[in-house]
């Protein structure tokens, strides 16, 4: 008896643990990090809460956040894609031609948001059959796909810049009720994969498989067909994120942004998505984008050397890093 | 009793032969003959000692990362920062030179420290934390990238004396200076890897490291060597390369690292650690920069270049995996 009610006891501490500590996840730890991190800077500037500045914010950072949704997705199936940032850099091209074309030849501009879509679809189908049918490392496949696109991408456009594009094809600078547009996307599309990854089977199984394959295999998930899904979805976000990228300024660069890849799996990772795949939400990876747009923005606010930004963003991905892997030993010692 | 059966044998030998054949490296050095020959034949000025000893100190820097990044991917780690590592050795160089008047031997020395701090710091983060490799070096890429940018703030630094340009442009025994070092360095690397207790407990680490550690190999010493031997590496390719370009830039040696990176797992180095090695690493290192100059000499342009080496990296990944494939078919004893 004595030790049943020592166990009950036990437990009981157990429970109130988990449950002390199950609201202590990486998106709530990056939401009070971003809201603290807003006061306080509000104290020393409050133009940094003003209206302009948070719609500034959150423009900045919605086409690193769709993307980041897909990326979110590829490393929970256990893999990683470098190549999206070269992918950005020319769908964004291609769009910012087709939309050049299409104020010439006079067809639908809507081919200039469709083509691209397609194409990043396609490339990422491509990087994701030869991962889950021909077994190459996808760290491997996508770092030959970032030398291709990079060359392909250069040879192509000779490094020129495209400057005279349509008005109406300047889909990230227009507003819908006074929010932005990219705003609206990022929501959007974080709401319908964070619900999709959640709650359909199709969601659950790429948890599945980048948990455990063997496990995945042996209730019945295909591998395969998950993998070839999670990469073709993640070139339709790759997608809609060079679409805001490319329709926010007046021109388009033409050539890849140095560092945007890891700029996007910095986000993924600082939202809690774990690389060793299995674990992680796009709510997160979303949050994650956020703070990493908030930082120099608010630097800049603070009247900190914008040199030293980068070396700040560097401290943050380590320090969120180590809350995760701190929160997470805390609870499964909980669970004990 | 234990006579060994002559077809057993037989068998074996053959398997033996096979396994070789078909191994990432021979294939490999088929390839790069056969890009050689076409290119030479092609070109009377490509294989000239001149044209030759001029691509070994353009290929350097990379050579010379790629060294202790095969050891690290052969463990199953990663390091994305040694192109950090670079800028912020070459940074610290030109401005202890420069801004704070250290004498200029004493900032070479400052900044090869650095590079062995900066591999430390991965290190610990790694061995001690438990952070996986590709998050941390991903989390000091852009760390040591940023405190470089903070420290130069967009200066650069020039007007070396002649003694230091010397190590980069000149010339010792007939051959640039880069050969030589890095020839130390792939010798230094090679007996480490293939002749010492250390280099083989390295892809027992890779094969299992669990295992590894109960079979009393020091992993975690082992792993804060290489991490730091990484980062030494990447500060020796900055000063040399300072010196070769005669300036200092924060924006060195950005994306260097996938550079290196393709460079090993193109020498059959698998990225899930365990197998490969510096033979591999540096056919590699010769087929790619063999594809970029053949190709400049042949008036391709650079970018094209850039294109086939993208699909080598991923066509040699896959006709590994074939060839793999046929090893055991054909080694299969019915």
């Amino acid at each position: 008896m004595a030790s049943l009610s020592g166990t009950a006891s036990v437990t009981k501490t157990a429970n109130r643990r988990v449950r002390a500590t199950s609201w202590v996840t990486q998106e709530s730890v990056l939401a009070i990090s971003i809201i603290v991190l807003g006061l306080v800077v509000s104290l020393i500037n409050p133009n940094f809460v003003s209206a302009t500045n948070i719609s500034n914010i959150l423009n900045n950072s919605s086409y690193i956040a769709i993307a980041a949704i897909g990326m979110s997705m590829v490393i929970i199936s256990g893999n990683i894609d470098i190549s999206v940032g070269a992918l950005i850099g020319l769908l964004a091209t291609i769009g910012g031609r087709l939309a050049v074309g299409a104020a010439d030849g006079g067809y639908w501009i809507g081919w200039a948001y469709i083509i691209p879509l397609c194409v990043g679809v396609l490339i990422e189908g491509v990087i994701g059959f030869i991962v889950a049918y021909l077994r190459v490392p996808a760290i491997v496949v996508s770092l030959g796909m970032t030398s291709i696109l990079r060359g392909g991408l250069i040879l192509w456009t000779g490094g020129e810049w495209i400057y005279d594009l349509p008005r109406d094809f300047m889909l990230a600078q227009q507003q819908v009720l006074g929010v932005p547009v990219p705003v609206i996307f990022m929501v959007i599309l974080t709401i319908i994969a964070g619900l999709w990854l959640r709650y359909s089977p199709a969601g659950r199984s790429i948890y599945a498989v980048g948990g455990n394959k063997e496990a995945a295999r042996l209730s019945g998930i295909s591998e395969k067909r998950v993998l070839m899904q999670v990469f073709m979805l993640n070139g339709l976000m790759v997608g809609f994120a060079a679409m805001m990228f490319a329709t926010q300024f007046s021109a388009i660069q033409s050539t890849v942004p140095s560092g945007l890849e890891l700029l996007i799996i910095t986000a993924a990772v600082v939202g809690g998505v774990s690389i060793l795949g299995g674990t992680g939400t796009v709510i997160g990876s979303t949050f994650g984008a956020l703070l990493i747009h908030v930082i120099p923005n608010a630097m800049i606010f603070a009247n900190i050397s914008q040199y030293w930004q980068q070396a700040v963003q560097g401290v943050l991905i380590l320090f969120t890093v180590l809350v995760d892997l701190y929160r997470r030993r805390r609870q499964s010692y909980g669970r004990k | 009793m234990t006579a060994i059966d002559p077809i057993v044998q037989h068998h074996e030998r053959r398997n033996a032969i096979i396994t070789r054949l078909l191994a990432q490296e021979t294939i490999l050095l088929v390839l790069t003959v056969i890009a050689v020959l076409v290119l030479a034949s092609a070109n009377e000025r490509f294989l000239t000692a001149r044209n030759l000893s001029r691509e070994i100190s353009l290929i350097f820097e990379v050579a010379l990362i790629a060294l202790p990044m095969t050891l690290i991917i052969i463990t199953g780690g990663i390091d994305l920062s040694v192109g950090s590592i670079f800028g912020l050795s070459a940074i610290v160089l030109g401005f202890l030179w420069q801004d704070s008047g250290w004498p200029l031997e004493v900032a070479i020395a400052a900044a090869l420290v650095c590079g062995i701090i900066g591999g430390a710091i991965n290190g610990f983060f790694i061995v001690r934390v438990g952070v996986p490799p590709l998050i941390t070096t991903l989390a000091t890429l852009a760390l040591y990238r940023g405190v470089a940018l903070g420290i130069s703030e967009a200066r650069s630094a020039r007007g070396f004396p002649d003694w230091f340009l010397g190590i980069g442009r000149g010339e010792f025994l007939g051959a640039p200076w880069q050969i030589w070092i890095l020839l130390i360095g792939i010798v230094i690397t090679w007996l480490l890897l293939s002749r010492t207790i250390f280099g083989r407990s390295l892809y027992a680490m890779g094969n299992n490291e669990l295992a590894a550690r109960f079979a009393g190999i020091p992993v975690n010493r082992n792993k804060w060597l290489i991490y730091v031997f990484s980062g030494f590496a990447a500060a020796l390719a900055a000063v040399v390369f300072v010196s070769r370009v005669t300036t200092t830039r924060s924006d060195m040696g950005s994306g260097m690292e996938l550079d290196a990176i393709a460079a090993v797992v193109l020498g059959g180095t698998s990225i899930f650690g365990g197998s490969g090695g510096i033979g591999g690493t540096l056919l590699g290192l010769i087929l790619i920069q063999v594809l970029k100059n053949g190709l400049l000499l042949a008036g391709v342009r650079g970018d094209a270049t850039s294109i086939l080496i993208g699909i080598v990296l991923i066509a040699a990944i896959l006709l590994n995996n074939f060839f793999q494939w046929l090893q055991v078919r054909l080694t299969a004893n019915k």
